[in-house]
């Protein structure tokens, strides 16, 4: 039990470590201003990371891009609008709602809604079958 | 007729699924096609007292390349390149991203020497500026300094038939 307790402690700590590279942050506002914008965006080498998780050269250069424009004034929509223009809606983990992007958004729920209607549809189709018994508490009754 | 909708559901489900087959998911479609390619100045590869500036290209279509000498596939695409200079039909421009100085020129002594002019993006900066996420890439750029067309991966003798070659000819290129 205590083995499996110091192992949930040290997966814990390593999910609390950040990205590689430390940046001269000026201070921690900075730094979680940072790392939530990091983690929006995806490394385009390594598809599945975001750019504060992965060691990939671009994933850095971006990072320090990123950084430089935080440094520069800019606001976090003029950031990610600096990346989408080089790399298009893919760089964003969260892309914007719009007609490209719309069965992204919208087919998850449509989909849904569709299943509960056939389950609703063949649950409540037709009843008991005719010839079989009735429910069994009726006929403990009788 | 009970079996109807299931089966839509499963022809369309299989549609979907057999259209992301075989589909390169590592292709990001650029943003930049059609659109003014990013302006730099950086130094030359073969001389570094030299500056390049992406205004002295204007005027003429030209194809920008990305490579550095750690790029497995920039040595494959290599005697392509080599073989398209050599038609001087229009300029390589070949931006050696994230590279040392003395490996880059190590790699072309020994592979040859395609570029007419090699602006060094030591840092990746002027890259991020072009969309670039992995080399080869390579730009093919118009008379106006406007991307027409991106290959990501390398160039092949195909691609320079089949995308460039028209491209060119329709630009009045011969």
């Amino acid at each position: 039990m205590l083995r499996i307790l110091w192992m949930l402690a040290f997966v814990l700590v390593a999910s609390i470590a950040q990205a590689i590279d430390p940046l001269p942050f000026a201070n921690e506002a900075e730094e979680q201003r940072f790392q939530a914008l990091a983690r929006e965006l995806r490394c385009l080498v390594c598809q599945n990371q975001n750019i504060a998780d992965s060691d990939a050269g671009l994933a850095k250069d971006l990072r320090n891009e990123v950084f430089a424009m935080i440094r520069a004034g800019k606001s976090d929509d003029e950031i990610k609008q600096f990346l989408t223009e080089r790399y298009g809606d893919f760089v964003l983990y969260r892309p914007p709602f719009k007609g490209t992007t719309l069965v992204l958004w919208v087919g998850p729920i449509l989909i849904l809604i569709v299943g509960f209607a056939i389950a609703r549809k063949m649950m409540l189709r037709g009843g008991p079958h005719p010839d079989l018994p009735g429910p069994i508490d009726d006929q403990v009754e009788r | 007729m009970r079996y109807l909708v299931p089966l839509l559901l499963f022809l369309g489900l299989g549609v979907l699924l057999f259209s992301g087959l075989g589909k390169d998911t590592r292709y990001v479609p650029s943003p930049l096609i059609d659109k003014p390619a990013a302006a730099y100045t950086l130094p030359e590869l073969r001389d570094p007292a030299q500056t390049i500036d992406s205004k002295q290209f204007s005027g003429k279509p030209y194809l920008l390349n990305v490579w550095g000498s750690w790029c497995v596939a920039c040595q494959e695409e290599h005697p392509v390149l080599l073989d398209y200079a050599k038609s001087k039909k229009i300029p390589l421009v070949g931006l050696n991203w994230k590279d040392e100085n003395d490996t880059a020129l190590r790699w072309l002594a020994a592979l040859g020497d395609p570029y007419d002019a090699i602006p060094v993006d030591a840092d990746g900066k002027v890259a991020i500026d072009y969309g670039v996420y992995g080399a080869p890439e390579t730009f093919l750029i118009d008379a106006n300094g406007v991307i027409r067309f991106k290959q990501v991966g390398p160039m092949t003798r195909e691609i320079i038939a089949k995308e460039i070659e028209p491209r060119l000819a329709a630009m009045g290129v011969k």
